[in-house]
């Protein structure tokens, strides 16, 4: 459990809930979800090495490109959809979002914060924002749709989708005050309106 | 002398006959068979520890090791079946039949019919991947085994390994399902005919009886195998390997050998069909052509294999085109319809169907950490 956000992501999880991860990597939240949780779950992941990860730590997996849509998996078959921290890196935005609130009946998403106020500092100062939540150069960054916690929210109300709960982090620690300031991670969970 | 460690060495094949009868699929009754097997490795006190190889079109029960020191051709799955391998020996007993109907000593239309003195030929009947399992269940039973803890399989193998998990769905842990499909396409049965035309169209052939005759056709079993080569393979790698490469550096205007890849199509042609039934060639391919778990259930693969409760690996290639990515994906979906427990692994190859033989890195490690998985949590 080396991510910030997971712990948030199991507390929003029922017992015995179905669940799909989506961008898994090496299996960790779900086999965490499945040991705590009592959860079924799988994962979705494109990378042969973090494919073997999960087979070795015996969570079951399907390498598929995120990009291409969730058609393996049927229409409300899951009670949550997880995707952490990936969402700016996905180049079909609002296809996977889509996708997500088809297949299961929430959603939950977490991204960095583009408006936290030490990203606004850099790029103040002149430089594309290199943290930890951002933590690559403006040239080899996978990150392809940045967004503020502003955009995010106003993204949902364009496309009917409903905020059922919603949790901003900075450091682990949840932010009450100027969350699109002083947070630096967000966490959803959403649902169609 | 091969002396390789990580090699089951040599071994001895073995015969188990059936004298009670079996009912197939088609409605004939098989008066009794044999079957012809190998096993690698030593099942454990409570025989939970046994992996069922299904074997494809081409192959037969001699999956790993040699069956003489001085051979030179190890068994056709050994690079993923020995000790400390993908499938590992030192951990599984590992068992490996010839189908019924096959031509490597399992009853099949070569063998004689004891009630005739002659080889069946013709009257042998059709089989299918189900009766297949049936068989390979009282194979199991002979050995003593239960349940197997994988039933793994590649192409009509993996149809195999999926026949299992539906039809025995208490005797399999898990099924290992590679480079499969839950049905042939309309092109894939296109393929079949057309082979078995060649063959059915050989003078030699007559009618499957052949054997009487003192012939074998040959010529139209090395048809139908150079026609199945080009479509095990990839445009690219066959591009790669021999692209427009002139045997003697120059064209003849004549209908000889003149490309590289001519030659190297007739080498496997004639190498095949010196080694091979036609009839077998003809059974196998048409129950490739029925296998259809859907068909009885309104066409819904989702129903068909609701019964399933073994685990499931699903695993396909890129360049495949005979067994496409596509084809695997319908199988996982119907597994994932019923919630059972699948994963799927796409494997970047560009060898096409035939990758599932060939080692490759991302492909063993696949297999070897479901295995090393499977023996923790079983």
């Amino acid at each position: 459990m080396e991510r910030r956000d997971y712990e948030t992501i199991a507390t929003w999880i029922k017992p015995n809930g179905k669940v799909l991860d989506l961008g898994c990597g090496d299996g960790s939240l779900l086999y965490h979800l499945i040991g705590t949780k009592n959860v079924q779950g799988y994962g979705v992941e494109i990378d042969d090495a973090k494919i073997l990860s999960c087979i070795e730590r015996g969570v079951d997996v399907i390498q598929v490109d995120l990009e291409a849509g969730l058609s393996v998996f049927e229409s409300d078959s899951f009670d949550y959809v997880i995707l952490s921290q990936t969402l700016q890196a996905m180049r079909h935005t609002e296809r996977i979002v889509a996708e997500m609130l088809r297949v299961g009946r929430q959603a939950i998403v977490t991204l960095p914060n583009f408006g936290y106020w030490l990203n606004r500092w850099q790029l103040l100062a002149g430089h594309m924002p290199k943290s930890r939540e951002f933590p690559h150069h403006w040239y080899d960054t996978p990150n392809v749709h940045f967004c503020t916690l502003a955009d995010f929210e106003t993204f949902c109300d364009d496309k009917m989708i409903r905020i059922v709960e919603k949790r901003i982090l900075r450091g682990g620690n949840p932010v009450k005050i100027f969350p699109n300031l002083l947070g630096n991670l967000a966490l959803y969970r959403i649902e169609r309106s | 002398m091969r002396t390789h460690t990580d090699s089951v060495g040599v071994v001895i094949p073995q015969t188990v006959r059936f004298d009670s009868s079996i009912s197939l699929a088609s409605g004939v009754c098989l008066p009794g068979f044999e079957l012809v097997y190998e096993t690698y490795g030593a099942l454990n006190d409570d025989a939970s520890n046994a992996v069922l190889v299904c074997h494809a079109l081409s192959g037969n029960h001699h999956a790993a090791g040699f069956h003489a020191p001085t051979d030179g051709v190890a068994g056709w799955w050994d690079n993923m079946i020995g000790p400390g391998k993908p499938i590992d020996t030192n951990q599984f007993f590992v068992v490996s039949s010839n189908n019924l109907g096959g031509c490597h000593g399992s009853t099949g239309p070569s063998s004689i019919n004891s009630s005739t003195g002659q080889p069946y030929g013709s009257s042998f009947p059709l089989v299918t991947v189900e009766d297949w399992v049936r068989t390979q269940t009282m194979l199991a039973d002979h050995l003593g085994i239960k349940c197997f803890a994988a039933v793994i399989g590649g192409s009509l193998g993996g149809m195999q390994a999926l026949a299992w998990s539906y039809l025995f769905p208490h005797r399999i842990r898990h099924a290992l399902v590679i480079a499969a499909a839950s049905k042939l396409t309309a092109q894939n049965i296109g393929f079949n005919d057309v082979a078995r035309q060649a063959i059915l169209s050989d003078p030699d052939f007559h009618g499957g009886d052949y054997y009487q005759f003192g012939v074998v056709p040959s010529r139209g079993l090395k048809l139908a195998r150079m026609l199945g080569h080009i479509t095990y393979l990839s445009d690219d790698v066959m591009g790669a390997r021999f692209g427009r490469l002139l045997q003697n550096g120059g064209i003849n205007f004549g209908f000889g050998i003149e490309f590289e890849v001519e030659s190297y199509l007739r080498y496997q042609g004639e190498k095949f069909s010196s080694s091979f039934d036609a009839n077998t060639y003809l059974l196998m391919t048409r129950a490739l052509d029925y296998f259809d778990p859907a068909r009885l259930h309104d066409d819904d693969l989702s129903l068909a294999l609701s019964e399933v409760r073994a685990k499931t690996l699903v695993v396909s290639f890129t360049s495949d085109w005979r067994f496409s990515p596509a084809r695997s994906k319908e199988i996982v979906k119907a597994l994932l319809d019923n919630g059972a427990q699948v994963s799927y692994a796409e494997i970047k190859a560009d060898y096409g169907h035939d990758a599932f033989l060939l080692e490759g890195t991302y492909y063993h490690a696949l297999i070897r950490n479901y295995m090393q998985r499977l023996m923790c949590q079983d």
